[in-house]
């Protein structure tokens, strides 16, 4: 351009923190990695259940209640909803790495789908337990 | 000191080798998402059997962890997860922690943690399996 200033301003940085729109498919590339991290969490406890049934009835009555109260069922919903989104946004994720399906509209309606998915499936299981008597 | 590097005296054919890729870290990308398939069944297993065993107690427990397809696949549960977020979490901690001491040292916590968790849980769930029969 031949009119362009002879100062050159500071360029803004993008994409910055602070200088960007919130959009969907953000907050679910954020949530993949924390539904991770909460899924990490959930395996341990996981681990911590067989070790606890191979320890004795005692040990395991004291684990199984730790886990039955009110702390550890908002635990265990808590995973389960990281369980069901990390699914449905990893699917997107393999879905994604065959190329498909990263167009903004498409990213962003997968994205409410994913998020949808998780609650619906977390309180459906949950509804579920307490049909079967298991909570 | 670094007028001495060994670099200083390596043709540019030698550090443009030394420079590029080393072909090997697509090795965690394809297996975070190999352990990823394998955990979309296997987690969607442990929901309906979390859901069978949760009102049985610590008999039903051990039953249903006696038979040799519930313990194979809790192990792999448990094993495929461990790599999954093992893989995952050294990426987190490569992204967010900087100073080279404190990266290497969660690095090799995540490795432990992982490594331990899955001895553990492997030989709890033979103890009970092998256990339970006599
Ligand atoms: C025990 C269950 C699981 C645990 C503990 C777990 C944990 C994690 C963690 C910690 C990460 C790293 C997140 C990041 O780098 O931001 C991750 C990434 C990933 N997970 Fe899982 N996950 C589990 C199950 C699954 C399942 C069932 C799927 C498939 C549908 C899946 C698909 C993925 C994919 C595709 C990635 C890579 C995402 C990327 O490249 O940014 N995960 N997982």
């Amino acid at each position: 351009m031949a009119d362009a200033p002879p100062v050159l301003r500071a360029r803004p940085l993008s994409p910055h923190i602070l200088q960007w729109r919130w959009h969907i498919t953000m907050a679910t590339s954020i949530l993949h990695r924390v539904t991770g991290v909460g899924l990490y969490v959930g395996l341990l406890i996981l681990a911590g259940w067989a070790l606890a049934l191979a320890s004795g009835p005692d040990i395991y009555a004291t684990y199984a209640g730790l886990l039955g109260s009110l702390v550890g069922r908002i635990i265990l919903f808590g995973v389960t909803v990281c369980l069901f989104f990390h699914i449905a946004n990893g699917l997107r994720h393999l879905v994604w790495d065959f190329g498909k399906g990263l167009a903004p509209h498409t990213a962003n309606i997968t994205a409410w789908i994913a998020l949808a998915f998780a609650g619906v499936a977390a309180v459906g299981v949950w509804v579920l337990a307490a049909v079967m008597g298991a909570l | 000191m670094s007028e001495f590097r060994a670099a200083q005296f390596r043709t540019a054919l030698g550090r443009a080798r030394g420079l590029g890729s080393a072909k090997h870290g697509v090795g965690h990308f394809i297996g975070q998402r190999v352990s990823a398939v394998a955990l979309l069944f296997l987690t969607l297993w442990g929901v309906a059997a979390a859901l069978s065993v949760a009102a049985g107690g610590y008999d039903g427990a051990r039953t249903w962890l006696a038979s040799p397809v519930n313990a194979a696949l809790l192990g792999l549960l448990i094993l495929a997860g461990l790599y999954h977020a093992q893989l995952g979490m050294r990426t987190i901690i490569e992204d967010y922690i900087e100073r080279p001491i404190t990266k290497a040292a969660l690095l090799i916590l995540n490795a432990f943690v992982g490594w331990g968790v899955a001895a553990l849980a492997l030989v709890s769930i033979l103890k009970v399996t092998f256990g339970a029969g006599s």
